[in-house]
Formats: C-alpha cells, sequence, structure tokens
C-alpha cells in the first residue's frame, strides 16, 4: 500500500535521510524506529507530503491503482491519515465538531460525513464524549480523538508519529486495541517510536534508522536473527571480572559488568552457562544469583549501531 | 540561609529569561523611543519649520482692504493658503482637505472701515472649519483678526496691528496680545460654521473617534488572525491541515476571508454600537461605508496573514506586531489629528493605510460625502490589502520545521 523508494532529504550539507525505502503492505503494522535525530520525523513528512523530498518517490498502490504522491498528491492524500506527534486538535470545538472539520478537509459532508464522525468515534470508545470539548478530556482521550481525527476519512494507510507520547499504560492498551482493530480491517500502518516494547507489542515489521539511513528492515524474528546473543544472563558475582579473558575462554558475548552485577550475551545457553560458571569458580568469582532472559530490540539496535536507541 | 539562595535564583532566573528574549528587549526599548519621539516631533521642539495650516481663502470683495487682508493671509508662514471661491473653499474643508476655510463677504472692506471709525454694522466673516481638528479654528481666526487689523490700519495710515475681540463670542481675540484703548473692538465678527454633511446637524465628536479606535483594535484582531496561524504550527494543527488534500491557496484563503468576515462583523457591532448609543450617522454614501468596511475588513486578515508570513513565534511576533499597529494607527491620525503633525509626516502618513481607513470612514459618516469620496480610500486599502497578502505568501514558510 505504502511504498517509498530512495527518499534522499538534506538540510544544507547536512543529509537528514539518504536512499530510503520501505513498504508497508495491506494489514501490517510496520514500526519505524530510530534514536532522536534519525531522520523518523523528515522521513513521515516526506511520507505525508508534508515535505518535498530531494530525491524519491512515495507511491500509495490499492488494487490496481498506483498513485504517485508528487503528481497526484490530492488523490494520495485522501487515502492517507496522518497523526502528528503533536495533539493536533481543537480544545475549543467538541469532538465530533473536530472530527467534522477534518472530515470535511477530505470532502466528506452529509450523511457520509455523520456516518464516518460516529464510526470514527466509537471506535477509539469516545462516543459517549461526542459533545464535550477535549479540554475537559485525559490525556489519554485526547490521543484517542487525535488517531481518530485522521481515520474519519477512512484512509487506506494511517501514519502515526509517536501516537503514545505521555499516555498512560491503559490508555496506551486502548490505543493499541484500536490500532490492532484497524489492521484487522486491512489498513497499513506505519508506526514511528523510540519504546522498544511498543514496537515489540504492535508491529509485523520492523524499520530501524540511524543517522538517516535505514540499517535494518524485518520481522522481529528475522532481526533477532541478526543478533549474535538470543539469549542474555546476568550474574552476581565476586571481585572484579577480566571480561576480555572471559570473552576469549568461553562463548558469551559482549560481557559487561556494574558493580556486582555480570551481564553477558549467549548464543546456545545449554552450552554457555556451564561454561561461564566453571571459569567464574575457576578464577576465584564466587557467583551468588543467576537469571535468564531474551535479547530485545534494544539489543538489536545496539548490535546494529553500536550505541543505545535513547542516546 | 537556603531561602535566601532560592530567592536569588528565581530573582536570576525571572532576569536571565526576560534579558534572553531578546526580542521582547528590543521591543521593551524600541517601542518607549519611537512613540515618545512621534509625540515629541509633534508637540515640542525639533521641528526645522512650524507645520503650516492648510486653509483656503475666498474673496468675495475684491476691495483694496480684502486685497491687502488676502496678500497678508497668504504671505503668512503659518498658513498653506488655497484661494479660490466660496463653493470651493467651503468643498475643501468639508472634505477635510484644508482646517478652514475663510470667506471674506461682499463689502467687506468698506463695512469694516466704517464700523473701525465710526461705528455701523459690522462685517461677518465666515469661517467654515473641519469640526475633527477644530483646534485650528483659534488659531485662524486669531491670526485673521491680527491681518485685518494690520491691513486696515495701513489703509487709515494708523498702523493699528491687533484689536481686542467684543463681539458676542462669535470673534476671537486678535493675535499678539497687544494692549489696546478696552473700548476698542474688531470691525468684523466671525462666524464659525462646522464643515458637516449637513448645516442643521451639528458635528459629533465620537464619528472620528469611532472611526480611530475602530480601526485599531480591528487591527488587534487581525493580529490575532497572524498568532493563530504561528499557535497552529506550533500545536501541530498546521502540519495535519497541510496533509489533508488541500491547495496552498485555499490554505490561505480561508484564512483571509474568516479574518475579514470576524472584521466585518466587529466593525458592524462597533458601528452599531456608535449609532445607537452615541448618535453617529452615515450621512454620506452608505455603499461607500460599506465598501471601505469591506476593504479594510481584507486589509485586517491579509495583515494577520503578513504576521504569520513573517512571524517566528507567537509571543514575539504579537509584541512586534502591536508595535507596528499602534505606529499605524498614530500615523493614521486616530489619536491626534494629522494636521499637528510635520509636514513630512504628513505625505508619510498618506502611505499608512489606516489613514485611508480612519480618513474614508470619517468621510462616510459625519463629512457626509458621496461614493465618489469613498473610491480613493476604498482603492488603496484593496492595494494594501493584496500587497500585504502577497508578500505573505511570497514568505510563508511553508514545510515543516526541520527534525
Amino acid at each position: 500500500m505504502l511504498e517509498a523508494r530512495c527518499l534522499f532529504k538534506s538540510y544544507g550539507d547536512r543529509a537528514v535521510v539518504a536512499d530510503l525505502s520501505l513498504d508497508v503492505g495491506a494489514g501490517e503494522i510496520v514500526g519505524l524506529l530510530g534514536p532522536n535525530g534519525a531522520g523518523k520525523s523528515t522521513t513521515v513528512a516526506m511520507l505525508c507530503g508534508l515535505v518535498a523530498a530531494d530525491r524519491g518517490e512515495v507511491f500509495i498502490a490499492t488494487g490496481a491503482s498506483r498513485l504517485a504522491l508528487d503528481e497526484n498528491a490530492h488523490a494520495a492524500k485522501r487515502r492517507i491519515g496522518v497523526v502528528p506527534q503533536e495533539l493536533s486538535i481543537y480544545e475549543n470545538l467538541g469532538a465530533a465538531a473536530n472530527l467534522e472539520l477534518f472530515g470535511a478537509l477530505y470532502g466528506l459532508a452529509g450523511a457520509l460525513l455523520r456516518q464516518r464522525v460516529d464510526a470514527a468515534l466509537d471506535l477509539v470508545g469516545l462516543a459517549d464524549r461526542a459533545r464535550d470539548k477535549p479540554q475537559s478530556f485525559s490525556g489519554g482521550m485526547k490521543r484517542r480523538l487525535n488517531i481518530a481525527a485522521a481515520l474519519v476519512h477512512d484512509p487506506d494507510v494511517l501514519i502515526l508519529d509517536e501516537p503514545t507520547v505521555g499516555v498512560d499504560p491503559q490508555s496506551r492498551n486502548a490505543i493499541f486495541d484500536n490500532l490492532e482493530t484497524l489492521r484487522d480491517r486491512g489498513k497499513a500502518l506505519l508506526y514511528t517510536t523510540h519504546y522498544m516494547e511498543e514496537a515489540e507489542r504492535l508491529c509485523d515489521r520492523v524499520v530501524i534508522m540511524d543517522h538517516g539511513r535505514v540499517v535494518a528492515s524485518d520481522t522481529l524474528a528475522g532481526l533477532y536473527k541478526r543478533l549474535p546473543a538470543v539469549e542474555t544472563l546476568e550474574l552476581e558475582v565476586d571481585g572484579t571480572v577480566d571480561l576480555t579473558a572471559l570473552a576469549t575462554a568461553t562463548s558469551v558475548t559482549r560481557p559487561t559488568q556494574d558493580g556486582t552485577r555480570l551481564h553477558v550475551g549467549v548464543a546456545e545457553l545449554g552450552r554457555a552457562a556451564p561454561q561461564l560458571l566453571t571459569w567464574l569458580t575457576a578464577h576465584g568469582h564466587g557467583v551468588h544469583r543467576i537469571s535468564s532472559g531474551r535479547a530485545d530490540l534494544e539489543d538489536v539496535f545496539l548490535s546494529l549501531t553500536g550505541r543505545q536507541l535513547r542516546d | 540561609m537556603s531561602s535566601s539562595t532560592a530567592f536569588r535564583a528565581l530573582v536570576r532566573k525571572d532576569l536571565v529569561l526576560y534579558f534572553s528574549n531578546r526580542r521582547a528587549l528590543v521591543m521593551s526599548i524600541l517601542a518607549p523611543i519611537v512613540i515618545a519621539a512621534f509625540f515629541g516631533a509633534i508637540f515640542g521642539s525639533g521641528m526645522d519649520k512650524p507645520t503650516r495650516i492648510p486653509i483656503a481663502f475666498a474673496d468675495r470683495d475684491a476691495s483694496a482692504l480684502s486685497k491687502a487682508v488676502a496678500a497678508a493671509v497668504k504671505g503668512d508662514a503659518a498658513f498653506d493658503v488655497k484661494e479660490g471661491d466660496e463653493a470651493t473653499g467651503v468643498a475643501l474643508a468639508r472634505e477635510g482637505k484644508v482646517r478652514a476655510a475663510i470667506v471674506l463677504p461682499p463689502g467687506f472692506g468698506e463695512q469694516a472701515r466704517q464700523a473701525l471709525v465710526g461705528g455701523g454694522a459690522k462685517p461677518v466673516v465666515a469661517v467654515h472649519y473641519d469640526p475633527s481638528q477644530a483646534t485650528a479654528l483659534t488659531l485662524v481666526r486669531g491670526l485673521l483678526s491680527q491681518h485685518v487689523m494690520k491691513a486696515l490700519g495701513d489703509s487709515l495710515g494708523s498702523g493699528t496691528s491687533g484689536a481686542q475681540g467684543a463681539d458676542g463670542g462669535k470673534s476671537e481675540s486678535g493675535a499678539g496680545g497687544m494692549a489696546r484703548p478696552s473700548a476698542f473692538s474688531l470691525p468684523f465678527t466671525t462666524e464659525a460654521v462646522e464643515s458637516t454633511a449637513r448645516t442643521d446637524r451639528p458635528y459629533n465628536g465620537y464619528a472620528h473617534s469611532f472611526a480611530g479606535m475602530g480601526v485599531q483594535f480591528i487591527l488587534f484582531m487581525g493580529i490575532e488572525v497572524g498568532v493563530g496561524v504561528l499557535l497552529a504550527r506550533r500545536l501541530g494543527l498546521w502540519k495535519r491541515l497541510r496533509a489533508a488534500p488541500l491547495s496552498r491557496s485555499l490554505l490561505l484563503g480561508s484564512h483571509i476571508v474568516s479574518g475579514a468576515i470576524t472584521a466585518l462583523v466587529l466593525l458592524a457591532i462597533i458601528y452599531a454600537a456608535a449609532i445607537g448609543i452615541f448618535h453617529v450617522r452615515i450621512d454620506g454614501s452608505v455603499a461607500g461605508f460599506v465598501g471601505i468596511a469591506i476593504a479594510f475588513a481584507l486589509l485586517t486578515s491579509s495583515f494577520g496573514l503578513l504576521i504569520a508570513a513573517i512571524g517566528k513565534t507567537p509571543e514575539a511576533t504579537r509584541g512586534l506586531a502591536i508595535f507596528a499597529t499602534l505606529v499605524m494607527v498614530m500615523l493614521g491620525g486616530a489619536w491626534v489629528p494629522s494636521f499637528v503633525f510635520p509636514p513630512w509626516l504628513q505625505t508619510a502618513s498618506l502611505v499608512v493605510p489606516t489613514r485611508w481607513a480612519v480618513d474614508g470612514l470619517d468621510a462616510m459618516t459625519w463629512r457626509g460625502l458621496g461614493f465618489d469620496a469613498a473610491i480613493a480610500p476604498i482603492a488603496m486599502l484593496l492595494a494594501f490589502s493584496a500587497l500585504f497578502a502577497a508578500i505573505a505568501i511570497w514568505r510563508f514558510d511553508w514545510e515543516e520545521p526541520r527534525s
């Protein structure tokens, strides 16, 4: 549904987005991940038609129809819904009045508009607050209305730019439920975030950006396979461990120590764990506690870029 | 001890925040300097030459004395005299192009001479004046008395140069404050005639006040239109609007139209109050009044759009725009009559749209002028609207801020 091909954007000498390509299919949620300054917002702006790309193309395709955003901007925009990171709603207009306005911007009127407004409010659970003004809403309710405003014209593609900023866990789950419902209805969703747990919970595929470039694009399972270690071990040990010697002598990877806590990656838990315990004991480090865990997207990002996602 | 540390920190914080906002700082310093300089230039010294008062002079007598008075008035550095017949002079005063029109009646010379030496009826000199700028009337009457007495004195060979006014309040005292016999009085009277739409209707000072203040505060509304666009940009609303399938002209055009409608409604309410409570009347062309109101409403909204195009932050832009509006309103003559401006400023004020708005509204209300007098203000206001809109579209930053 949404296709971006070789997008470039620079401001002055600084390339903000370089050679970016991505696809989002119908009934799919694709996460766009990256730290601040990675180029996510500029990418989203180009995909929405807010910023013109220096090079590259964006297409919206459904069935036999394939619209280039730069050539058929209005027709393509009618098929895109945008949820900005900011709360882009009019606080002094009622919830339904907000949606009627945004629906009218897409040419909706009369009974169809009212029907779409009702459907959008119903989807986000605000049908009973239709006449109330957002200034009386909680943060989570405003966020849901912010999403509904992008749905009222029933777009094929929904682009969400960090739509859960500042939202409590309960409201966040409600938003996730809404988005999963939209996916089940065949919409294509591009979801930008720097919350790993959101991407892991919601996304079918993940595109990771850094310094304006795509450094990985795959399913979650595919991304985890790229890790040298798919499991992690955390141990409470005595003394300062010689991490270089440990990594050389055993099959553990990326060992780090913070006080008494030793953290290592392991590819095969059954083989690495006995090796590790044996080596530690042989080198005089008492082991008081051990726990294991799965690697997450944070580890993936660290593995791909060499730095933390929230740097 | 800790509270004193906190107190100092809070004070320091306020000072740093205030002085780091350069625009606000510049505005706080620049605004009083400019406004003080403006009023100083008008009311104080420092002008190279005094402001000349534009007047019309009609000599219906054409006697030696009246010609001498005409020559003296024309040679007076205080006046910028337009000579012509009575009708022309009265029309100029009514249109606000001169502050007063002096009409010497037929027989003025002979009657004045008779009145001076042996009694007889005093001739009546009509002074048609612009009632919105009535302060000029006193000066005109005083200087006229001086020139008449000087001319009479010369004609009689006595060199009399002034006289004490004593004509039942109709005339003013002679200029110069020279000592004269108490029984001596001016050999003529002046009749001050307001140059308004109708002779049976006195000048209503509220008419000019409402024009000036209406223009000022509706322009303030225009500022809010522009600041609203900047706030929409900050809140991400502009992003959502731009993501919709809408053209740039539609987006900006909607702001111009909504701003103009708001301005028009406000102007209608303000004038409804002026008419209903303060008895202001549209004695001129109603169509002209409506035309000027629409043109000014468009000017207001395009001014708002210009603010949105050149502004950076809502806070800084609001301060700068209020300052610009106050300057425009000052130059437009809404605060003080424009005739007290230095000559260069009177000329410069013609390129200020508020001057055309205020003058146009005056012309259609108490001056009672026809539609033809509304054409120039309407054309100028529309031209300024087009200019502001063109600059706004040219300077408007369509793309979102860089990430």
